[in-house]
C-alpha cells in the first residue's frame, strides 16, 4: 500500500484539515442491535490494532491537526486498555468522546476513564421502557444503561443519550424524550437510522412510513422548544424521504476520518465496501494516508462527479450525497446518490420508501449482528 | 439581551484548548469546533462565572486608548448571545 502514497508536498498543502478521528478500537459487542452500521463481515476485523498503535495513530491525527477523538466500536469499554488510551487523547490536547452502550461501565471502570481524562459520554438507549429496548438490543441491558446514565452525571461528565430511530421504535419517541429528560442528560440524538452494514440487511423491516415520520417530527419539534436551554435535541431525518441528499460527512475526506479496529483508515465508516485499494494504518502514517491514499483522493472536492451532480447548483452544498451509498444503490460510487429526486436511479430509493408505505406490520423479523 | 450583571461560563461540555497547528484556540464540544479568533479567546477566558459581563467589558477596554464601551458592550454581548444560543456558553 505505500507504494501508492505521493509524498508530493504540493499535493499536501491541497489536502484540508481533518478535525475529527472515529476510532472504531474494536467491532466486538455485547448487544446484538440489527440497526448497527458495523460491516457484515466482522470476522475480517479480528486482528485488532494494540495499544501503541492507536496511540501512533492518535499522535499523527493531533499533528494532522484533528481536535475531536470519538472512541468508538462495536463496544469500546471491551478494549482494556482504554483507559490508557483516552489518557493518551487528552494527553495530545483532543476531546475525548467514549461512544458506548454503556454495558461495562462499572463505577471502578469509570473513575479510571474520568481520572484519564474523559471528556464526554454517549450513551446509547434503544426504546423508553425495558421489552422493547431488550428486544431490539438482543440482550437484557436496558436497566444497566439507566444505571451508566445516572453514573455519567454523578461524575459530572456532560451526557448524550443517543436512540437510533427506525419503524419498531419511532412511535415511542414521546415517551423516549420523557425518559432522557428524566435522566437530566445534556444532549439527545434521534437518529434515524442509515442503512449501511446489518442496518442495510435489515432495511425492510427498519424503514418507517411516512406517516410515523410525521407523527415523530410532530413531537420532536415540540418537545425541542419545551427543553430549550436544558436539553440540545438534534433529529436526524431518514435520508430516504428526503428531495435532495445529506452532504455526508461535510464532503468526501474533508474534515472527518475513520480508523477501523484492523487499521484501515477511511474517509467514513461505511467506506470498506468502496472498490477501492485498502489504506491501512499498518502501513502508512495517517498524513500520507489522508493526503495521498486512492480512498481519500477519489471523491474529494468536485472533479469526479457525474450528471446531474457536475453542472448542480446545489454540488458545493451536498456534495452528491453519500459515495457508500451510491455505491450500493447503483454499484457505482462516483454515481448521484439516489436518493436525490433528480438521480436516474431514484426509483431505487422511491421503491424502499413505497413499500415502507404499504400496511406492513411494524415488528417484522430482525437479524441481528452477531456479537463476535 | 444579555444583562450586564450576568455571569457566563463556558457550557457544561465545552472546553477551551489550545490548537497546536495555528497556535490559537479554540471551544470543543461533542458535535462542535469552534476556531476562536484572537478577540473571541480574549473574551471566553475573562468568561468564569464570577466575571460579569459589564466587567467583562471593563477589562477589555482597560489599557486600549481609544476603545469605547458601548461599542465594545454590543459586540460583547452579540458574540456572547451567539455562543449562547449554541449552548457553548452558559449565561447562569
Amino acid at each position: 500500500m505505500s507504494t501508492d502514497m505521493s509524498t508530493d508536498t504540493s499535493t499536501a498543502s491541497a489536502a484540508p484539515r481533518p478535525f475529527g478521528l472515529l476510532a472504531e478500537l474494536t467491532y466486538r459487542c455485547p448487544l446484538a442491535c440489527a440497526y448497527c452500521s458495523n460491516p457484515i463481515e466482522l470476522a475480517r476485523y479480528d486482528d485488532e490494532l494494540g495499544t501503541a498503535d492507536w496511540q501512533r495513530v492518535f499522535t499523527e491525527a493531533a499533528d494532522l491537526g484533528v481536535l475531536q477523538c470519538h472512541l468508538s466500536g462495536g463496544e469500546p469499554l471491551l478494549r482494556r486498555d482504554l483507559p490508557e488510551l483516552v489518557r493518551t487523547a487528552a494527553g495530545l490536547g483532543m476531546y475525548t468522546n467514549l461512544v458506548t452502550s454503556a454495558m461495562g461501565l462499572s463505577p471502578r471502570r469509570a473513575e479510571e476513564l474520568r481520572a484519564a481524562g474523559l471528556d464526554h459520554v454517549q450513551v446509547s438507549v434503544q426504546a423508553d421502557e425495558p421489552a422493547t429496548s431488550d428486544r431490539i438490543a438482543g440482550i437484557p441491558s436496558f436497566e444497566r444503561k439507566l444505571q451508566a446514565c445516572r453514573l455519567v452525571r454523578e461524575l459530572g461528565w456532560p451526557l448524550t443519550v443517543n436512540v437510533v430511530l427506525h419503524r419498531q421504535n419511532i412511535d415511542r419517541v414521546g415517551p423516549i424524550l420523557d425518559l432522557v429528560e428524566e435522566l437530566q442528560a445534556d444532549r439527545v440524538e434521534l437518529a434515524n437510522t442509515q442503512y449501511y452494514g446489518w442496518a442495510w440487511r435489515n432495511r425492510t423491516a427498519l424503514l418507517p412510513s411516512r406517516e410515523q415520520l410525521d407523527r415523530a417530527e410532530e413531537i420532536v419539534t415540540a418537545a425541542r422548544e419545551r427543553l430549550a436551554g436544558r436539553m440540545e435535541v438534534v433529529h436526524v431525518l431518514p435520508d430516504y424521504y428526503s428531495r435532495y441528499p445529506k452532504p455526508c460527512m461535510g464532503g468526501w475526506a474533508q474534515r472527518q476520518l475513520t480508523v477501523a479496529p484492523d487499521g484501515d483508515a477511511l474517509p467514513c465508516p461505511a467506506a470498506q465496501t468502496l472498490p477501492l485499494p485498502r489504506a491501512s494504518v499498518r502501513d502508512a502514517s495517517l498524513a500520507d494516508i489522508w493526503q495521498s491514499a486512492p480512498l481519500f483522493t477519489a471523491y474529494r472536492g468536485a472533479s469526479w462527479m457525474q450528471d446531474p451532480c457536475r453542472t448542480c447548483d446545489r454540488r458545493e452544498l451536498d456534495h452528491g450525497g453519500c459515495r457508500c451509498q451510491a455505491f450500493q444503490l447503483t454499484g457505482d460510487p462516483a454515481a448521484t446518490d439516489p436518493v436525490c429526486h433528480l438521480s436516474p436511479d431514484h426509483h431505487l430509493v422511491a421503491e424502499a420508501v413505497g413499500e415502507a408505505n404499504r400496511p406492513l406490520p411494524v415488528d417484522l423479523q430482525l437479524v441481528p449482528r452477531p456479537h463476535r | 439581551m444579555i444583562s450586564g450583571q450576568a455571569r457566563p461560563r463556558l457550557g457544561r461540555h465545552v472546553r477551551m484548548r489550545p490548537d497546536r497547528p495555528t497556535g490559537g484556540w479554540v471551544l470543543l464540544g461533542p458535535e462542535t469546533v469552534v476556531v476562536l479568533n484572537r478577540t473571541g479567546h480574549a473574551v471566553l477566558r475573562l468568561c468564569d462565572g464570577e466575571r460579569t459581563v459589564d466587567e467583562i467589558v471593563a477589562a477589555l477596554v482597560e489599557g486600549h486608548d481609544g476603545a469605547d464601551e458601548l461599542t465594545v458592550g454590543e459586540q460583547v454581548r452579540g458574540y456572547l448571545e451567539r455562543l449562547a444560543d449554541r449552548n457553548l456558553v452558559d449565561m447562569g
